[in-house]
This record gives structure tokens, C-alpha cells and sequence, in this order.
């Protein structure tokens, strides 16, 4: 909403500098966005007195003039009509930057003869389109500053414009004089009257308005008048003036009186020409496909239910949204209805949606404009078309009924107190409400017509507390719930979370948030893509479904990194992952990505690839800090997106996965473009059973003093016998004696012959009651190897 | 028996080596050495003789054994010099690479908001990021025909053909995590819900996913002034500054009411934010009390309720505080951009330790 100074001066009788106005605006919650000094660009312009006008020798049109400047007597070729001597001016001196034209003057020779500068239009100005001749002043002293002759003489010209935001609870703004009402009450100066203009009635209006009755609803109220024998013509030039300084493109007198009061009055308005009207005006539902081309210069088709406004010939106007271009006001228009009607605003914000119409009329009466002004709008474009234009108005003609939207709530002056915490007395309570508008009755507050957003009493605080100012407000202790030392407030799921975030980045990891929606194409890679993630309006194709896991956004991450030249990558993502498109189908993952090398290649010859051992190892240690049990399943059978002989699901039993670990599937890869082999892994912090114990406490700690012996065996086993099966044999073997049994060795093929491999492992035996005898060990080295050979098919290797 | 003494001591000092050593203890104090020797000559000696060669005697073999070990220890020593000495290494060589982690900034922060809340009594509470029309705007007093509805440029999700249902939507704001924790606890209640939103919004400043962390506070006398002390020691902490002034402006949010935008003074000298001086105000939050049809959303009694409720974005407040320059990097996932803006694993802010090295 934009706004100058001295259009809000015509409603606000104030001496508050714009300064003061755009503070008080901003803290009143019409939040200031730009104030535009249109006196800048006109700076540097100057007046001057022609002293003398000569004929330039060479050209018929050109004069030679001598000019009175600040600097002195200059010489300046002028080419306009009017310019002679005597006339007080607008020198641009060389130098001198002239909007109108984007040109910086220069000093120049015109046909052989020296030109120190030039004498300017309006519209070199750009003050208006005005370009017959040269600006001739009827006062002003040479030397003086333009801008201060004009502000001086010509305020509307260069006086600030102010642009506020509108929230969208705030109609009464979208007007000046609403604007005005706010700084009056916080103080600012006071409301100049705005008095119901008289409009005299003639004879009765020949079109007629009817509003069908399932259109009531939608349509309340209609009022016209038929004003004949106007002469439309340009607007004048007070009225294009403002019109031009908040953006608008001055028409004709007759929609220029329109586009003035829906900006003035926040009363949206039509112009019908009359001539061009068959029959009577009707406002009615669409039955849908009807056609209109409106003001805009295009056709828009109706859908069932919108409301229309038409003729004999059918559809001229989208109701409260746009006019239609058949019926609408020219220059040549002589007779003119007047339309002034209330429209529901959720009504009209559907049929704007759905046409896809941004109108200041749809603007203002989806916020909702006031309905008792309906009339009285009217007559104030009726009173100054006839001012202007001339012309006879018929009497005013209606159809339906204002809405009663009369009501009133209880002012609670202790609520302020209460809700918003700041003293203000009561009487200055009552007084805000009033300068607002409100009618205070006893305790009760009765609504203005005009604020269709106050619906209830904490409307009334909030309206008391801003005209205060929220800025005065006093911060004040928030008491703790519970006196001492505050309890943790995070859940376990949360701290799983934390840990695990934490735990990746120690082990390395760079972590990545990537957007949650992806491309079909790679969400179908894991599992995906299908039309329950969809985005019914995606911005684009590559953000089209949710993603059903956190790996195929950091391959796309990975492969921007490569393309970058960063071959070597360990990236993860701790995120939701969705797996369908309902609340709750979501569920939490922990995803990391290993690319390239464990490093660049450095002197120790420490780097070499990333393989699968490293992501197990990692997908464990994140697994084992969030609490996960030591002792899982490793199985096989995962998901389609991983190599199928190189990956492992870790598992507590066969349906419950705690994570996946693994490399990803070639073809995979080739389809994102990533240059592979890639190692990853995905874990389910919330399949980790909770914690079981209640409290902290470890327990007490059972340690043998006795020395622990380590044995080592080897068994010759086919290749696709499983470690963890050999492991899990030997230490059945014996259950308490056997703490630990580690693979340290494998050796394929060679002198073991095709199909075999060994295997070696070492058991470590921590005795608890009594040092081990040989006679021991050899018992417990005899069983391991019973179990391992009975397990395995396999055999001691000599 | 002094030439002895002098004799042996001028060898174990001239002693090149261990072996020249051991050569030299054998013939001096060995079973067969020359001390050795003369103690045997001792049981010829009369009584009077023998008292005084004696202890002489045993002086000298201790004399001769402590010059021995003395010698031994100095010849280990230079041993072991001259060892370490050919022992030298280039130190300046690179180590063996160690990958360096880091935290992403938004996982940060939210550590970071998350410590400072929670000691005010703010418990975390997380919802569902596509959720139902109703909880992200009609719970919110946000009605179909609002203007805030088509202003949020909402992400709708895809309805199947027959299912009439109002399309789901991918949450624009955290407040129907508001709706669904009042549903579930009731008042009074505190909690602040962190968590990734979205808006149909791709530009310089607009991102289509970003992060907010909002706010709620219910109790039967919380006021606004309660509101602004809660955001005033929530500044002051995350911004690690000693004071801060905070401007409440008068706004609309369909949520809360009255409502406020909430500016914080500060400096943009050379182009970096200085929070606390300054004559600049800058806009970080919105907030407000929730509005009574809110609390009746989420199954609370407005006439015997009441509370504050705010929200802001964390990417912005995150780009704000660590100098981020541009929203749309946090999800490109460069990783120059990761390692340079990202934090180290063990670097957890605490309020102890505090927020930021």
C-alpha cells in the first residue's frame, strides 16, 4: 500500500515529520517498507530568468537565450516554443543528471553555437507527461533550488512516498484515510472531517439491478447511480499526480476516480458505460463455461457458482473481482453507471484463486471492506465525477440489503494487564477504542463496520497494546516450572539422534542436510517414486517425491562433489525418510556415504580404497553408542540398490533390522552419475530396543586376577562358509571360560585348492576360579575345534 | 699397592669398550686377578700387617668395581647417544590422514537453541512433516479463504483419484507440532518444536526447504512481557553478548494476538552483524499470545489458559551468528562449504562450557 504525504495530510491534520509518521506507523503494526524521496533526482535543478531570446542565425526553431543562473549569466540553445524572454525557469547545468531523458548535460555546440546547459519539461522531469515547451514558473528567485520551489508551491509533485505492508487481518489500511485513523490514535494529529456529499438525484435510473437469490449470500448489497452526459477526458492533474506517485497509470477521469477511492477510501468501484449496458444489471452464479474478456485484455472462463454481473448480452463484469472490457468507460463515454456493491470475501478469494486474478478489487474485498460505507462510497465517486465531468446523476438505485455485522465484545481493562502485561489505564483504553471507531457502551465495545478482523475480546487487548506501543513493553521473569536445578528435557529418541550425529562426524564424516523431496527417477532406485510421495506442485522435476531414504540425496551430493574435483568423500545425513505420504509414513535414518580413498596417497602408504569393512565398522560404532546390543545377526538378502554379494543387514532376529552396510549396486551408481565403487550404510536408530535398566548405576565390576590365555586355530572351510559362524561355534564351546574369539586371518585358494578357505581365529579363555592347567586348555581347545568342525564341515588345518 | 690402584684406573678410563672392560675386571678383581692374588698373600701377612693391608685391599677392589660399573654406564650412555643420533627423522612429513568430521551448522544451532530452552523449562517436540490441512492451518486459525493460505505458497501432496480428502501438505511452518503436543499434554506445558518446513520459494533468499524452531509457553498467567523476557535471555544467550535491546512491533499472525515482530539492535559495520550496538534494527522473529481459538484447537480451555507462542528460522539465525552468506548453500552440500562452516564433532554447546569456541 503506498501513499503520499500529502494525501495522507488531506485526512491526518498533523505537524509530525516523516520521520515520526513512519516510526509510529511501523510500531503500530503497518509495518513502513520504503519511503521514496521523489525530490532526489530533482536535486541538482535549479531556477533560472531568461534575460534575452535571440533566433539562432543557423536555425529557425532554436534561440540563443542568455540565462539567469546561480552561477552567473549563461548561454543556453533552446528549442522550445514558449521560450522567451522574461520567463522564470528550470536550468539543468552541465553536469547535471536529467531523469526524464537518462541523460547527463553536457556543455555542447548546436549549429556552431555554445550551449551551457538546458531549460526542462515536465516530463524531462518526469513531473508528468507534459512536453509542449519549458517549464515556466510564475514565481521563484534565481538560484534557488527546484525541489524547494516545488515543495514550497507544489507539494504533491515531490512529497515523499510512503509504502507500508498490509497484514492481511488489516482492510481499514488499504485505504489513506484508515491509515490516518491509526496515527490519529496514537496521537499523531487529528482526523479532518470527510463529510457524506450531497448528490442530487434527477430522475430515475433506466437500468436496474436485481441480485438472483441464491446469490444473496455472495452478494448482499448492490448500489448504482446512472450519471448522463458526462465529458470523460484526462484526469486532472492533481488526481494523476497521486496516482502516479503510488504506481498507477492515470486512464481516464472516469476509472482514475475509480482506482482513487478504492485507494483513498479502501472502496473498490465500477464504471459501467452506460450506452454499452443491454438492459438491466443482474448478479447471478455462474453455470460454468461462460466466457468474459476483462479489463486485463483477457478471457477467462467461469466455474460453477462464481459470481458474475450481466447484461442482456451476458457476462460484463467478474463480481468484485474484474470489469468487463465490452461494457467499460472510454473517452468517449458520455452516460456511466456506478457500481458500488459489498461482496463475501471468501467468495471473491476462491473465484481470484481460482481465475488467477491479483486485482486491487479482489485485494480488498477478500480482506473484507467495510459494508456500511457501500452507499456512501458511491456518492463520494459520484460527487466528484460530477464535479468534474458534469453531467446529471439519476437517484440512487439498490438491490438487497447492508449486512449486519454489528456487534461488541467487553472491554476487560485488566486483560491488557493480564494478557500483554502493561499498565494502561482504563480511560486510556476507552480513548484508543474510540479514536479507532469503536462505540463504547457502558463495559462494551462496539465494533466499527470497518475492522472486520476484531472478533473478540483479546482483539480489543491487541488493539489497545499497539495504539500503546508494544515497544514500551517491559520484559518480565518467565518463573521456572519447578524451583532448583532444571530436569533434561530430551527423549531418548532424541539423544539417539545427537550421538549418532555425533558419533559420524567423529568417526569422519562430513554431515549433509539435503533437500527431503527428490527426483522420481532416483526415488524409484530405492524403492520409491510412486504417486503416494508426490507432490501435487513440485518447483521443479528435480524436487518431485518425498525420499524414501537419505542415500540417494548424498549421491547426488557426492557426485556434485566430484564434479568439483573432490573425489574422496565420507558424507552422512541424519533425517527423515518417507514411506508414505500420510502423517506419521515417516520414519528416522542415519546415512553415510563412503566414496574414493581413505585419503589422498601419502608417504606412508597409508591410503588405499574405501571397502565394506569400513562402513561396517562405522555403521557399528555409531550402532554401539546409541546402546545397540554387542551381539547381532549379520544377514544377507537387502534391498535391490545394494551389491548382492557385498553387503551385510544387521539384524536382532530376522525381522528386526537395526542397519544395512554395504556397497551400493553398480548400476545404481551409474544412473546418479557417481564414479564408483561406493560403500554406505543405513541405520534405524528407533528398531534399537530402549534401554532396559531404569537408573545409571553400571553394576560392580567381576575381574579375574587369574591370567587370561590366548589359543590360536585354523580350519579349512569352503569359501562361503560365514566367520561369524565359526566364531559363534567356538564360543559355544565353552560359555564361561571363553571370553572373546577373534578372525585374525583368511587365506583363499592357493595349496587349499579351489572352493576352500582358512580361516584363522584365536580364542582368549580368562579362567575365573583356579589357574588353567595344560590338561585344561587341551580339553576347551579340543571342544573348540569339535564345534567348528561340526559346524562348518570344515577341518583343522595341520 | 697404590701403582695397583693407579695402574687400573687409568685403564678402565682409557676402556674403549664393554669388552676392554670385562678384560680388565677379570684381571683386576676376577676370581684369578691381581687383587685376588693379594688378598691370598694376606694369610702370610703377620697380624699387625694384615690389619692395616686388609681393609686396604678391600678399598681398592671397591674402588676398582665402582669405576668399572661408572665406566660401564658412561660407555651405555655414549652408545646410545651415537644410536640416537643416526636415529633422525624428517618430522616435517605429513602424518597418515585422518578424515575430519564436521557437524552441519543447522544441527548445530539446534543444539544450541535447544541448550538454552531447555534451561528455561522448554522440553523438544517434533511432528510430522507432511501433515493434514487441519493441523497446519485451520488448527491455526488459518481458514481455507485466507489470504495467508495463498500467500504461504504451500507444497501440496498428490490425492489419488476417488480420495476426496483435502490434499496433505508438507508442513510450512513447525506449528502443527503446537496443535499436536497441546492435544497430547495439555497445559500447562512449554516446548519448543525445531524442525525442517516448506514453501514453494526458490530464489536468492528462499529456499524450498528450511528450518524453524518455534516456541510455546502455557500457562494461567503468562503475559506478553513474560514473552519478551523469554526472547530478550534467549538473544543474549545465543548470540553470546552481554545485552541486548529487543523492539516488539505491533503485527497479525492468524495465530496469535496480539502479535509482534521482534527486532534486535545491532551494527552491520564492514558488512558484520554485531548484535547489541548499533543503531540498525534487524528482524528475527515473530510471535505473540496464542490466540484463544489456537488453544481450543489443541483441546485447551482459553478462558482458563493463556500463553505466548514464536517462531523463527534457524538457517537465518544460524547465517546471522556464523556469517553464513547465502541460504541455499546449507543444502548444496559442498564440501568446502561443509568442512569451513561445519563444527567438530566433540564441539557439543553447552551453557556450561558455552554455545560457540
Amino acid at each position: 500500500m503506498k501513499f503520499t504525504l500529502s494525501w495522507l495530510k488531506q485526512h491526518l491534520d498533523t505537524t509530525a515529520s516523516v520521520d515520526e509518521i513512519t516510526y509510529a506507523l511501523t510500531d503500530l503494526g503497518l509495518e513502513v517498507e520504503g519511503v521514496e524521496d521523489r525530490g532526489a533526482k530533482l536535486a541538482d535543478f535549479t531556477i533560472g530568468k531568461v534575460l534575452s531570446a535571440e533566433k539562432h542565425p543557423d536555425a529557425d526553431r532554436l534561440r540563443v537565450c542568455q540565462v539567469a543562473t546561480d552561477e552567473g549569466e549563461k548561454q543556453i540553445i533552446c528549442g522550445a516554443p514558449n521560450a522567451r524572454e522574461g520567463i522564470t525557469v528550470v536550468v539543468a547545468k552541465p553536469g547535471v543528471y536529467v531523469p526524464g531523458i537518462d541523460t547527463t548535460i553536457g556543455v555542447g555546440k548546436i549549429r556552431g553555437i555554445e550551449s551551457f546547459g538546458m531549460m526542462a519539461s515536465e516530463r524531462e522531469m518526469e513531473l508528468s507527461d507534459e512536453h509542449d515547451g519549458i517549464i515556466e514558473l510564475p514565481s521563484g528567485e534565481v538560484g534557488d533550488r527546484f525541489v524547494d520551489w516545488l515543495a514550497e508551491n507544489d507539494p504533491a509533485k515531490v512529497d515523499p512516498v510512503i509504502e507500508i505492508a498490509i497484514t492481511p487481518n488489516r482492510p481499514d489500511a488499504l485505504g489513506v484515510r484508515g491509515i490516518a485513523r491509526d496515527l490519529a490514535a496514537r496521537g499523531l494529529g487529528t482526523m479532518r472531517p470527510n463529510p457524506v456529499p450531497e448528490v442530487e438525484g434527477a430522475f430515475v435510473s433506466d437500468i436496474t439491478v436485481s441480485i438472483d437469490d441464491d446469490t444473496r449470500d455472495g452478494c448482499p448489497v448492490f448500489f448504482g447511480r446512472l450519471i448522463r452526459g458526462v465529458q470523460n477526458g484526462p484526469s486532472p492533474a492533481w488526481l494523476q499526480d497521486r496516482l502516479r506517485a503510488i504506481g498507477l497509470r492515470p486512464i481516464s477521469f472516469l476509472v482514475d476516480v475509480t482506482n482513487y477511492f478504492t485507494y483513498d477510501l479502501n472502496r473498490p468501484l465500477h464504471v459501467f458505460d452506460a450506452d454499452k449496458v443491454a438492459g438491466n444489471l443482474r448478479v447471478h452464479r455462474a453455470k460454468g463455461g461462460e466466457e468474459i474478456a476483462a479489463l486485463d485484455e483477457k478471457t477467462y472462463t467461469f466455474q460453477p457458482g462464481q459470481m458474475i454481473i450481466s447484461d442482456d448480452n451476458g457476462p460484463e463484469s467478474i463480481a468484485g473481482v474484474m470489469g468487463g472490457a465490452e461494457t467499460g468507460c472510454t473517452e468517449e463515454t458520455v452516460n456511466v453507471f456506478v457500481e458500488s456493491a459489498y461482496w463475501d470475501p471468501i467468495q471473491i478469494a476462491y473465484t481470484g484463486r481460482a481465475l488467477k486474478i491479483n486485482s486491487d478489487a479482489r485485494y480488498r474485498f477478500e480482506r473484507g471492506v467495510d459494508p456500511a460505507f457501500t452507499p456512501v462510497g458511491l456518492d463520494h465517486a459520484c460527487a466528484m465525477i460530477l464535479d468534474h465531468a458534469g453531467g446529471t446523476a439519476s437517484s440512487m438505485i439498490s438491490a438487497g440489503a447492508i449486512p449486519d455485522t454489528s456487534r461488541a465484545y467487553r472491554l476487560n481493562a485488566a486483560r491488557v494487564q493480564s494478557l500483554v502485561g502493561m499498565e494502561i489505564h482504563e480511560s486510556e483504553q476507552r480513548q484508543t477504542l474510540t479514536a479507532l471507531g469503536f462505540k463504547l457502551e457502558g463495559d462494551m465495545a462496539q465494533v466499527p463496520s470497518w475492522r472486520p478482523d476484531v472478533m473478540g475480546e483479546a482483539d480489543l487487548v491487541e488493539e489497545v497494546a499497539r495504539v500503546a506501543s508494544l515497544t514500551k513493553l517491559k520484559g518480565k521473569p518467565l518463573p521456572r516450572l519447578t524451583a532448583g536445578v532444571p530436569k533434561p528435557v530430551m527423549t531418548v529418541k532424541q539423544r539417539r539422534e545427537q550421538i549418532a550425529r555425533r558419533t559420524a562426524a567423529a568417526l569422519g564424516y562430513n554431515e549433509c542436510v539435503t533437500y527431503s523431496f527428490i527426483d522420481q527417477a532416483s526415488a524409484k532406485l530405492f524403492g520409491g517414486g510412486d504417486d503416494a510421495t508426490m507432490l501435487e506442485n513440485p518447483i521443479s522435476s528435480d524436487m518431485s517425491h518425498m525420499r524414501p531414504a537419505l542415500l540417494p540425496g548424498l549421491l547426488q551430493a557426492a557426485a556434485r562433489n566430484q564434479a568439483r574435483g573432490f573425489a574422496d568423500l565420507a558424507l552422512f545425513e541424519v533425517g527423515p525418510a518417507f514411506q508414505g505420504g500420510e502423517p506419521g509414513e515417516q520414519h528416522l535414518q542415519v546415512s553415510g556415504l563412503l566414496v574414493g580413498r581413505t585419503g589422498p596417497k601419502d608417504v606412508h602408504g597409508a591410503s588405499r580404497p574405501v571397502d565394506v569393512y569400513d562402513v561396517k565398522a562405522d555403521a557399528e560404532a555409531i550402532l554401539s553408542a546409541i546402546g545397540a546390543p554387542a551381539k547381532v545377526q549379520i544377514m544377507r538378502g537387502a534391498d535391490a540398490w545394494w551389491h548382492p554379494g557385498r553387503h551385510g543387514k544387521i539384524c536382532l532376529g530376522p525381522k528386526k533390522v537395526l542397519g544395512i552396510f554395504g556397497e551400493l549396486h553398480p548400476r545404481v551408481l551409474e544412473a546418479m552419475d557417481v564414479k564408483g565403487p561406493a560403500m554406505a550404510f543405513t541405520l534405524w536408530p528407533a528398531e534399537v530396543p530402549l534401554p532396559r535398566k531404569a537408573g545409571a548405576n553400571k553394576g560392580a565390576l567381576e575381574i579375574s586376577d587369574l591370567q587370561a590365555v590366548e589359543r590360536d586355530f585354523a580350519f579349512v572351510v569352503d569359501t562361503e562358509v560365514e566367520a561369524l559362524t565359526l566364531v559363534n561355534a567356538a564360543m559355544g564351546a565353552d560359555k564361561a571360560l571363553i571370553e572373546d574369539v577373534r578372525i585374525f586371518d583368511e587365506f583363499i585358494g592357493g595349496s587349499l585348492g579351489e572352493g576352500k578357505k582358512s580361516l584363522a581365529l584365536t580364542v582368549r579363555l580368562q579362567p575365573k576360579g583356579a589357574t588353567l592347567k595344560d590338561a585344561d586348555i587341551e580339553a576347551v581347545a579340543q571342544k573348540v575345534v569339535e564345534k567348528v568342525t561340526k559346524a562348518t564341515g570344515g577341518t583343522l588345518r595341520g | 699397592m697404590d701403582d695397583l690402584k693407579s695402574k687400573y684406573l687409568t685403564q678402565i678410563a682409557d676402556a674403549a669398550d664393554e669388552a676392554v672392560l670385562e678384560d680388565i675386571r677379570i684381571a683386576a678383581v676376577g676370581k684369578k686377578g691381581e687383587v685376588a692374588l693379594k688378598m691370598r698373600e694376606l694369610g702370610k701377612m703377620t697380624a699387625e700387617e694384615r690389619q692395616v693391608a686388609g681393609p686396604a685391599l678391600n678399598a681398592l677392589k671397591s674402588e676398582i668395581n665402582s669405576a668399572l660399573a661408572a665406566k660401564k654406564a658412561a660407555l651405555a650412555d655414549a652408545a646410545l647417544d651415537e644410536r640416537l643420533r643416526s636415529e633422525w627423522l624428517d618430522v616435517t612429513l605429513p602424518t597418515r590422514t585422518q578424515r575430519r568430521g564436521t557437524i552441519h551448522p543447522i544441527s548445530q544451532v539446534s543444539e544450541e537453541v535447544t541448550a538454552i530452552f531447555a534451561e528455561m523449562g522448554f522440553s523438544v517436540a517434533e511432528g510430522p512433516r507432511i501433515d493434514t490441512d487441519w493441523y497446519n492451518f485451520d488448527a491455526l486459525n488459518i481458514p481455507g479463504h485466507h489470504p495467508a493460505r495463498a500467500e504461504m505458497d504451500t507444497f501440496y501432496m498428490h490425492r489419488a483419484e476417488g480420495d476426496n480428502r483435502p490434499p496433505h501438505v508438507l508442513r510450512t511452518h513447525t506449528s502443527p507440532v503446537q496443535i499436536r503436543s497441546m492435544e497430547a499434554t495439555g497445559a500447562p506445558t512449554r516446548i519448543i518444536c525445531p524442525g525442517g518446513v516448506y514453501r514453494a520459494d526458490y530464489d536468492q533468499t528462499h529456499t524450498p526447504m528450511f528450518h524453524q524452531v518455534e516456541g510455546l509457553a502455557i500457562d494461567k498467567d503468562i503475559s506478553m512481557a513474560n514473552l519478551k523476557w523469554v526472547l530478550e535471555e534467549f538473544v543474549k544467550s545465543y548470540f553470546e553478548v552481554d545485552g541486548v535491546d529487543l523492539r516488539f512491533r505491533a503485527s497479525h499472525f492468524p495465530f496469535t494476538e496480539p502479535s509482534a515482530e521482534v527486532d534486535i539492535r545491532c551494527s552491520w559495520e564492514g558488512g558484520t552483524l554485531k548484535v547489541g550496538e548499533g543503531d540498525d534494527w534487524l528482524e528475527i522473529l515473530g510471535s505473540g499470545m496464542v490466540h484463544p481459538k489456537v488453544l481450543e484447537a489443541g483441546g485447551i480451555d482459553p478462558a482458563e489458559w493463556q500463553g505466548f507462542a514464536f517462531g523463527m528460522g534457524i538457517d537465518r539465525i544460524a547465517m546471522l551468528k556464523y556469517g553464513v552468506p547465502d541460504l541455499r548453500a546449507f543444502f548444496d552440500s559442498d564440501l568446502r562449504w561443509l568442512r569451513h562452516y561445519g563444527f567438530a564433532a566433540l564441539d557439543v554447546p553447552t551453557l556450561h562450557g558455552g554455545l560457540s569456541r
